[in-house]
Order: structure tokens, then sequence, then C-alpha cells
């Protein structure tokens, strides 16, 4: 029943960035052609798995095939890690899903991306490059090793700031002093466009408050169906509740209530670690097996 | 010829169906109305008048010829039973089940004028299981009129709709965004309720009469109706999104995470399978006392999926009394029967944090029944000085939906103020070609209703595109099995089945 007309689901590339980061791409003509960057798909491993949300890394129309990095933190972005490889199927990929971000005439824009938020930064930066923007690319990650997409960034960006946490490549420091120093050195940036963790949106959104500079936040929460149906994805933005499948996943960062956001992530806490924990055991006894 | 029934003739008792006992079916997921066996079905099928008025077919949001389809009962012809059911409604077996009988054709019922009615539903449903058990099903001689239409939405709307633009010859497909097909049959009722068997089968002879299923489609984002139309060559394109969007209680604490949609527990338990965790990877939150906040079937199912989860106790909170509850009574019945603690009269004020962003109770109101509202009740208002406080760690809140904003977000068509899609009386929206229907049309409703505006919208748009008549109502209008040809009725007039009748004369 999974796959459809438009697509099988059929991954024709896998790379890895990183023993935790890699990188599928889907064949899906129709969805490739769609695609708009700030929109996410729900992906399915198989017919036992969960629906879970995943931003559009990138799009090719013309090869109609969409990019998804993953970061294996759970159960099911785990096994995917295990079982995704060039030739092989997901069971389902819906979407594109939310409000494609909007593109308004900014002269100069910062594009930030902290871990997983790295990946789908880049289509944002891509496009306002396009619209004639003059773009700042700020992007974050742990050390030097797991730096990916420096090129494909570079290419984009006007100016291209990295942060590591251990100083291994680029500023030594969190993304937020990365953000310091473009405020300092462009007091005129028009906007800021932050994907990553919610407490490195949340720093992001803290560092461009006092400057009164728009920031827009792609929020992850999470998610059933995608389509506006279950409410699980609801974010609090002031005293408003919003859907962030229908009414984002772009929201105003000087609204949002992370803390509510970050709590809410942890809903299922529990539950993941009882599947995290049944599933090592499985795998250690298919290893024990093998051997 | 047999002697005419009368009042006084007839079984003066409704046959009972058998049910799973409460105490036992509060631990499965199985199916609570075990069905009649034949011989309750034969004796409740003569319970019927025959009476000349019909009530029951009017009070049928599709018009199923219901004393035809008992009299072939009364026959022991099942299969002619079955037959003229399916000429009105293709899905016996879902409706049966899922229908408002009671407001419906038992509601105008003759005979419940006098005793109980007739047990329509119950026999509807009987013939339907019969026809998945014999694998029985219909499906007419089919000429292609080499029209393509599209349906966004696989659910009782949608289904409908397909079935008489498949019947009319057309190239129907039909598009989900969910993985699996069926909509509000598959993600919301469950499985005690409605078993995925009863959605599989009906949903298999849709495939049979040519219609596809095209699930993991967001119309809308992937593609839009306008593309649909302009660039995809449909020809015609029937929207049945239902109304999705749960409404939030807006009081304090409803962001909580033990507060959830009932939409959400129970597309978590019916559709993802997270009853069956970790089975199946979708969590599940699970609640030592839950409290439901409202009364529609939506609630009731909440409750009773929450009682099976393991819940201790299962609170309903409802601001209005028993009387104004819009469950179905049976619904109302059997989640008493497994032990809902009902609190009519109760309106939720604030729901109270444990401190770690969970639950820890909720702050709730008592209200009296005021001057009757717009919609005809009497309003609840708070009785002053009545707060109290009451211990839950898990709150549903099953108080309607508003309408899913996806296709007003991505296309022309016209919605009206509260976000609907704007139909005329022939269910047309603004853009041409293009027809709505069920909840995304009225807000939310029930299945049957749904699908009887998938019948409305078919039959207009087989008018649009010129294929039949467009002044011939569905309604029963004399049921002579003579003027009928492989089930098909032949005034209908519709283009490919005339044709068919011209071959079939020599």
């Amino acid at each position: 029943m999974s796959p459809n007309q438009f697509s099988r689901f059929e991954i024709i590339k896998r790379e890895d960035f990183s023993d935790v980061t890699y990188l599928l791409e889907c064949y899906h003509p129709l969805m490739a052609k769609a695609a708009r960057a700030g929109q996410f798909v729900i992906v399915m491993l198989n017919e036992h798995g969960e629906r879970i949300p995943l931003t559009i890394a990138d799009y090719d129309r013309e090869k109609g095939t969409i990019t998804l990095v993953i970061q294996a933190v759970g159960k099911t972005t785990r096994e995917m890690q295990q079982a995704c490889q060039a030739g092989t199927s997901l069971y389902a990929i819906t979407g594109p899903m939310g409000i494609p971000s909007h593109f308004d005439k900014v002269k100069k824009v910062a594009c930030v991306g902290g871990g997983l938020g790295v990946a789908p930064i880049f289509p944002h930066a891509r496009a306002f490059k396009e619209s004639g923007a003059y773009v700042i690319g700020i992007v974050g990650f742990r050390n030097k090793n797991l730096i990916f997409w420096e090129d494909k960034f570079r290419s984009f960006c006007d100016e291209f700031i990295i942060c590591t946490d251990d100083g291994s490549a680029g500023i030594k420091g969190l993304i937020t002093e990365g953000i310091k120093q473009a405020i300092e050195k462009h007091p005129d940036i028009d906007e800021f466009v932050a994907i990553g963790p919610p407490v490195m949106m949340k720093g992001c959104a803290e560092a461009t408050r006092p400057h009164n500079i728009k920031t827009i936040v792609s929020l992850n929460p999470l998610m059933v169906d995608g389509t506006g149906m279950c409410g699980g994805c609801r974010v609090k933005l002031g005293d408003q509740v919003k859907f962030a499948c229908v009414d984002g996943p772009d929201f105003d960062g000087h609204k949002v209530d992370f803390d509510d956001l970050m709590i809410r992530l942890k809903r299922f806490a529990e539950e993941e670690k009882v599947a995290m924990e049944r599933w090592s055991e499985g795998c250690r006894m298919r290893d024990q097996v093998q051997v | 010829m047999a002697k005419k029934k009368t009042i006084r003739t007839i079984p003066q008792q409704r046959t009972p169906m058998r049910e799973q006992d409460p105490r036992e079916r509060v631990t499965n997921f199985t199916e609570v109305a075990c069905g009649y066996r034949v011989e309750e079905a034969l004796i409740e099928a003569e319970r019927c008048l025959m009476c000349p008025e019909q009530p029951c077919v009017a009070g049928c949001p599709v018009g199923i010829d219901i004393p035809g389809f008992i009299q072939k009962l009364t026959e022991k012809d099942y299969r002619g039973a079955y037959d003229v059911m399916t000429d009105t409604n293709l899905l016996p077996a879902i409706c049966g089940r899922v229908c408002p009988q009671e407001t419906q054709c038992e509601g105008v019922c003759t005979v419940g004028d006098t005793l109980e009615p007739v047990a329509i539903g119950r026999l509807e449903r009987w013939v339907g299981d019969k026809a998945i058990s014999e694998g029985w099903v219909n499906i007419p001689y089919i000429e292609p009129s080499s029209f393509r239409v599209g349906i966004v939405g696989s659910g009782p709307a949608g289904m409908a709709c397909a079935a008489d633009m498949a019947k009319a010859g057309c190239d129907v497909t039909v598009f989900e965004a969910f993985h699996q097909p069926g909509g509000v049959l598959r993600y919301g009722i469950p499985d005690f309720r409605l078993p995925n068997e009863v959605i599989d089968a009906e949903i298999d002879n849709l495939r049979k009469l040519g219609v596809k299923f095209e699930c993991n489609t967001l119309v809308g984002r992937l593609f839009t109706i306008e593309q649909m139309i302009n660039e995809m060559g449909y020809d015609a394109v029937f929207v049945g999104t239902g109304a999705g969007y749960p409404s939030m209680l807006g009081i304090p604490g409803d962001s909580l995470n033990g507060v959830l949609s009932a939409n959400e527990l129970l597309t978590r338990c019916n559709l993802m399978r997270a009853k069956e965790f970790p089975n199946y990877d979708t969590p599940l939150p699970h609640g030592h006392r839950v409290a439901v906040i409202g009364a529609g079937n939506t609630a009731m199912d909440a409750m009773r999926v929450s009682l099976r989860l393991g819940a201790e106790k299962v609170y309903c909170i409802y601001r209005r009394s028993r009387t104004e509850c819009p469950a179905r009574a049976e619904e109302v019945h059997h989640a008493e029967e497994e032990g809902v603690e009902f609190h009519w009269l109760t309106n939720p004020i604030a729901v109270i944090d444990d401190g770690k962003g969970g639950v820890r109770g909720m702050r709730c109101v008592r209200m009296e029944l005021g001057e009757p509202d717009d919609s005809g009740r009497r309003r609840p208002v708070p009785v002053a000085g009545s707060e109290h406080d009451f211990e839950c760690d898990l709150v549903v809140f099953a108080i309607g939906t508003n309408a899913n904003p996806i296709i007003g977000q991505t296309s022309k068509l016209k919605l009206n103020k509260r976000g609907y899609i704007a139909v005329d009386e022939n269910l047309a929206t603004s853009v041409a070609g293009v027809f709505a229907g069920g909840d995304i049309v009225t807000g939310a409703a029930t299945v049957i209703e749904a699908m009887g505006a998938g019948r409305k919208a078919a039959r207009n748009m087989k008018s649009w595109l010129g294929i039949r008549d467009i002044d011939f109502p569905y309604a029963a209008e004399g049921r002579d099995s003579t003027n009928k040809l492989f089930g098909i009725d032949l005034r209908e007039r519709n283009f490919a089945r005339v044709r068919v009748a011209a071959t079939a004369k020599p």
C-alpha cells in the first residue's frame, strides 16, 4: 500500500557526515518540484514505524530528489541509520508540509544553523542569495570533524562564520558568539533566520532581541500527522497557541515560548528510553548470533 | 399472500444484540457489539410493518430503501438484501455500526411510535457483515466515460463520492495524506467500534469498482487543486478533507504535557497502533486518572480507549446535562457500563500543573442550565462559588474541531467566515469543476452525513460533466426490480448505463 504513483520513496544516495549524522537523498520528482525552503516531510521507516518530521535540507528539481540530513538520536533515527542505504526504500515520505518560508526583499540577512539545523538552513541561504541579498552564514558544530557542506555554504554566502565548541575550527564558542560578531560588524542586518535545537534558537532569539532585529526560527516539535489534525505540535507564541505543522514551522523567534517547547519535546522521554533500550538489546542479540 | 402485519402481530420486543461483557471488554480492543446471528436478524426483520409512508427512507441521509432490504431479509434472500442496500449505500458494514440511527431512520420508524423501533442499524450491519464473509461485491458493468476524477481525502465523504463516480465510468483516484486510506474511519473510530478488517473490506470493494487509492499524498502541498484541474488532467475534483484541526480549551494549563486532543490520542492508538508499543514505534501518553472533556462520540471513544489502555479512572467532564449530550445513545450507554464516571454540568476552568510540565489535577466549576442559546439547547451558566479541584494525570479534550487550513492556504477556493469551504446548493465551490462536502463544508458531523454529501456532490459532478440527468433524485422512488439490469437503475439515465441497456436488448 505504501508506494504511490509519484514515488516508491527510494533512497538513491547515502552519505555519512559523522558517526551520528547522515544524509539521505530520496527520489520523489513531484516533491522535488513542489518543495520550498522551510518545509518538512514526515517519514516512516517501515510499517511499524512512527511518523517523524524531518526538515527538507535540499531539493534538486532536475534530478527529482529531496535531501534529508538526519542525526541519529533516538530509536527510529538510529534504526534508519542502519537500514537506509542507497537502493533501499522508505515505507513513506509525505509532504512537503508546512508553510514555505517567506523571502522578503531584504538587503542583508544572517542564516544561522546549529547542529541538526545546519543542513536545512542551506536552502534559505541559497534562496536569499538568489533574491539578491547579502548573505551571512553562521553555523555551529561541536568540533572540526563534524563540519559538512562548507563548500556548499561558501558558494552562496557572502560571509561564512563557523563556530566550534572546542575551537578546532573557526571561532571557539557557541553560535551566539558568531551572532554577536556578525551584529558588531554588520549593524544593518535586516533579518536572522535560525534553525537548530530549541536551546540554540532560543539563544539566537535572545542575542538579536536587544538589537530589535527580526528573527525567524523553524520549530520542530513532536508530530503525528503533520496536517493539523492532532494538535500534538502546538507551540505557544505569547498568549496564542499555534500548530507548527500547518501554521508554521516558521515563527517569530522573539515571541516563541522556547521553555514550553523544550518541555513538550520531552513528552515521551520515558517511552523513548524503553524503545531505545529494547532496540539496542535486539541489535546486541543479532550481533551475537552473527558472531 | 401473507397476512398483513400489524403492530400487534409483530414481535413486540426489539431483538437485543449480544455484547462482550463490560468487565471483559475493557481489557481488549475486540468489537463490543457482536452483531446478530441469522435467526436474530430474521426475527428483527419481522418487526418491520412495511408501512407505505416509509419515514425511515426519508430519515436516512443517503435514502437507503430500508423496507426493501428488510423485505428481502424476511424472504431469506440475503444476497437480494445486499443488492438493495448497495443501490444506495456501498458501505453497509460501516454505517450499520457508526450511524446515529436513533436520530435518523430509527428515530422516525412507525413501529417506534408504539414500541421500540425496528433495529435498522443492526440489520444493516448484519447484511454488510454477511456480504464481507461471503465475499459478495456488486460490481455493475461499467463503461468508461473517459472522465478523470480526483478525490481529496479518503474518509467517508470521499469514499462515497468515489464509488458513485466510478460507477458512472470515471477514472477515479482518491488521494490520502496518511499512509493508509479511510480517514476518520481509520484514525478516529477505535477497533472495538469499527474493526480495521471492516474498513479494509469496504475499501477493497471500492478498488474492485476501479477506484485507485494514493496514500502519502498531501494535496495542496504536493500539488494544488488548481494543478489537478489545469495540469494533471482531472476533469473534476471533490474535496472531502474533513474538519480536523482540534479546538483548544483556552484555559490555563492547556499546553501541559498531560493535555492532548482526542484526535491525537485516537490517531496514536488506532492508526499508529501505539497500543501495541513497543512492537509499534509510536508511543502513547498513559494516565491513571483520565479526564475527558466533552461528551460527543469522539469523547466517548477517547474515554473507552483510555479504559482499555489501563486507566483506573476515567471521567467525562461536560458543561451541559445528559439531555444535551451529542453522542449516540448507545455510546454513552456503553461508556457507562464500562465504568466511565460522568460529571454532567461541570466545566473545566484550569488544568493544574504538577511542577514538572505534567498534570496533577483539574479545577472545575458547577454549571446550571439557563435560557436556550443559538443551538436551541439551554445555555449552561456557572454556579457562583462552586469551584472544586479533582485529581487526574491526563486530560483529553474532545470539544470539537475547526476547519483544516491546508486547502485554504494553498488554493483559491472561497472559504466562509469560519474557514470552511464555501459551496452552493449543489456543493460546487467557487472554482469550476471543484466540489466539496463533509466536515470541511459543514464542520464536524457524522460519518453518514459526510457520505450523503459525497453522494450529492457526485450527482452534481456528473451533471456538471454532462454524464447524467441532474434532476433525478437518489432517494428510493419505487423499487421495482424489473426495471433493473445488473442492479443498475435504467432510469438514472447515466450515459454509460443507457448503452448497457441498448446492448442487452436484442
